[in-house]
């Protein structure tokens, strides 16, 4: 089959390599129909996650029709239209029943390395790293879904792929970004980064009932997409600072939240600061650049929430923690527990309440991988979001 | 509670000594150091050197060296240095009872070789000693202990009676190939070794109190003497067991303990580690959790051997 493979930084292609088979009785085989470039995989196209190796098949963004299940799925059978979480959860374990299914204790094989740099080890997740699994990834035609009996949800037909393909990651990524927040009536949030995750965060917490939502962004198409579409109020980075910003439109409170929607790949308005943190990154003496966690941090009104759902991979350098702890602050972070969103979210589709492929901007065939990789990494053509067709 | 009980593992606390051969020559010393001492005049008759007037000073002095030979083995339960500081002592006294001899005739020539026979045997003892105690020094300088555990999200029960049927034991731990209950008591482990080879030994259970904790260990005759311990406590907050393992294992030394500790991998505490998590996956899961990096699952040497994350060749399959 035909699948889209690191080859190394900044490289991608698709490669044939072997179908799917069943490793585990709860297993399930997926005929993928149509799957999506996540802004977290240009950070494995950049090489910022460490335990890549060449060939791995990338893709956490999946759905398609099931056509096989192992002998102890139930729940599916062949034909079934499901789209999948990308964190692989077992159900079982003390953190799955709880609902944190991106810390399940049981998914990653490899959690012994993880267990080194991250003290305990999350979830394994489908074509992300090696740390996290060695799972293949689903920008492919076929793959492989374990705990097929948990993860994947049945989607109806009249929800299309390019919405229900959003179930996989970004929307209920946004949603719960929104969700740590604690909206209350009457709450302004501030959220960091309008891409995918950012402009969904945003249209959640309008959803959840946020007074005012602001989106801060470089791209103006994508701020655009943010005050056409989520009804936010935006702010440019590059020409405006973001804190006097923040503090004149709250009358000097600050945001009662703040959503870092970026992560470990931010950018900042100030070149030297830029290049400081670009300059360390790259000796690897601190592996993330987190300026929007740290501006989060500094906006956000004494005792409120600052909510993480931009992805981390290791340290960050000048943390403001003297802000964080004199100001009582709160920080609630994590991969999304996608399993616990998924069924409330299609059936908040369903209803109309929320739509959300207003963010894609481009369609491709699977075999184009490389190019769509290419687009979304220089925000060439306008680009918000590229689904592949399978 | 948090060593592997001596009791249950004499061969691993010395597995290649008599622990009472140091201590008794440790006593010996002490009533010998005594008796020279507090004896002299008698002493010095009863060997045949108490015509001389250097005897006289010489054998208080030799009394109070056994003393600190006494002590010092009494005291640290026959370490292996203080057995080797009595063939020391040994050989000054044979050397002493020679240069007596020499210097005498009849009844005392006699009795100083009569003495002097007595100290070689001694000395013999003391050179079995000696070396017991050095060798059961290095084994325990060789043998691994692990004590670990993990929480599993099943009762005490559920954890008991899956390890309990020691059949079961080889889905997790890794580096056993079969395990084969011959009674309820004894069974029969087969581990994989270096180059396809096997390492085979009968092993019991030892202690076992039902959904609470088993004991087991390796019988006589194993090349690799080993034991554990494993206890299931409920986990606080209704999160479960808490499953507690503690093993010991001692390698022998040479070329196999280097293929055994080879086994065990570089880290044996991680292996033991991974174990746990297979145990807590094939409880919690129903299987051992397998990716196409690593489609074995969880160990330490797949983690370092990562397969790309593709699906497997055909061939390759299971």
């Amino acid at each position: 089959m035909k699948a889209t493979a690191w080859m190394g930084k900044d490289k991608v292609k698709v490669i044939d390599v072997p179908e799917p088979s069943i490793m585990n009785p709860r297993d399930a085989i997926v005929r993928i129909t149509t799957t999506a470039i996540c802004g977290s995989d240009l950070h494995l196209y950049h090489g910022y996650i460490p335990a890549m190796r060449k060939g791995d098949i990338l893709g956490h963004e999946f759905m398609g029709e099931v056509v096989e299940v192992g002998p102890q799925v139930r729940n599916l059978r062949p034909g079934d239209r499901v789209v999948v979480p990308f964190p692989i959860a077992c159900g079982h374990c003390n953190s799955c029943q709880r609902g944190l299914f991106s810390v399940c204790e049981n998914s990653n094989p490899n959690a012994g390395v993880a267990e080194k740099i991250m003290g305990h080890s999350p979830a394994g997740i489908f074509g992300y790293s090696h740390l996290l699994g060695g799972y293949a990834g689903g920008q492919a035609e076929y793959a492989r879904v374990p705990f097929a009996d948990v993860g994947p949800v049945k989607v109806p037909d009249e929800v299309p792929d390019d919405q229900a393909v959003m179930l996989a990651d970004v929307l209920p990524t946004g949603y719960m970004g929104a969700e740590m927040c604690d909206i209350k009536p009457g709450h302004v949030v501030a959220i960091w980064g309008a891409g995918p995750v950012g402009l969904l965060a945003a249209a959640s917490a309008r959803l959840l009932g946020a007074e005012r939502v602001f989106v801060i962004d470089r791209y103006p198409y994508r701020l655009r997409l943010a005050r056409e579409h989520v009804g936010a109020e935006t702010i440019n980075y590059e020409d405006t600072d973001v804190l006097d910003a923040l503090n004149e439109l709250t009358a000097g409170r600050g945001p009662d939240a703040c959503v870092d929607a970026v992560g470990l790949e931010g950018h900042h308005g100030n070149a030297a600061i830029y290049a400081y943190d670009r300059a360390k990154q790259a000796v690897r003496a601190e592996t993330e650049r987190p300026f929007a966690l740290r501006q989060a941090i500094l906006a956000c009104r004494s005792g409120g929430v600052v909510s993480v759902v931009g992805a981390y991979g290791g340290m960050v350098d000048k943390f403001p923690m003297g802000a964080f702890m004199n100001r009582s602050l709160i920080m609630r972070a994590g991969q999304c527990h996608v399993q616990r969103y998924t069924r409330p979210l299609l059936e908040r589709i369903q209803r109309g309440e929320i739509d959300p492929s207003f963010i894609v901007s481009h369609r491709m065939p699977l075999k184009d991988a490389p190019k769509g990789y290419k687009i979304f990494q220089k925000k060439q053509d306008e680009c918000s979001k590229v689904l592949l067709s399978v | 509670m948090n060593r592997i009980d001596g009791v249950l593992l004499p061969e691993l606390e010395d597995p290649t000594r008599d622990p009472l051969l140091p201590r008794a020559l440790g006593w010996l010393s002490l009533a010998l150091g005594a008796g020279a001492v507090a004896a002299t005049g008698p002493l010095a008759r009863l060997t045949g050197v108490d015509d001389s007037p250097q005897a006289r000073t010489l054998i208080p002095a030799v009394g109070a060296r056994e003393l600190g030979h006494g002590l010092g083995l009494v005291l640290s339960g026959g370490r292996a240095g203080w057995a080797w500081s009595r063939v020391a002592g040994d050989a000054v006294d044979l050397t002493l009872h020679a240069r007596a001899w020499a210097d005498r005739i009849g009844e005392r020539r006699r009795r100083v070789a009569l003495t002097g026979a007595v100290v070689a045997g001694i000395t013999a003892l003391d050179l079995i000693a000696a070396v017991g105690a050095t060798r059961a020094h290095r084994a325990r300088g060789r043998m691994i202990r692990v004590d670990l555990g993990v929480t599993v999200n099943r009762t005490p029960a559920e954890a008991y009676r899956y390890w309990r049927d020691v059949e079961n034991l080889p889905r997790f731990l890794s580096h056993l190939e079969a395990v084969r209950a011959d009674d309820l008591r004894r069974s029969h482990w087969i581990a994989r070794g270096p180059a396809g080879r096997h390492i085979e030994w009968d092993a019991e259970i030892v202690d076992d109190q039902p959904n609470r904790s088993i004991a087991w260990r390796s019988l006589p005759g194993a090349r690799v003497p080993n034991a554990g311990r494993v206890r299931f406590v409920p986990a606080p907050g209704d999160r479960g067991t808490e499953v507690r393992v503690q093993l010991g294992y001692a390698p022998p030394g040479g070329a196999v303990g280097r293929a055994v500790a080879k086994l065990f991998g570089e880290e044996p505490e991680q292996q033991v580690r991974d174990d746990l998590r297979r145990f807590k996956q094939v409880l919690e899961t129903g299987d051992v959790v397998r990716s196409e990096g690593s489609p074995d699952g969880i160990s330490v040497r797949q983690q370092v051997m990562q397969r790309p994350a593709q699906p497997l060749p055909a061939g390759l399959r299971r």
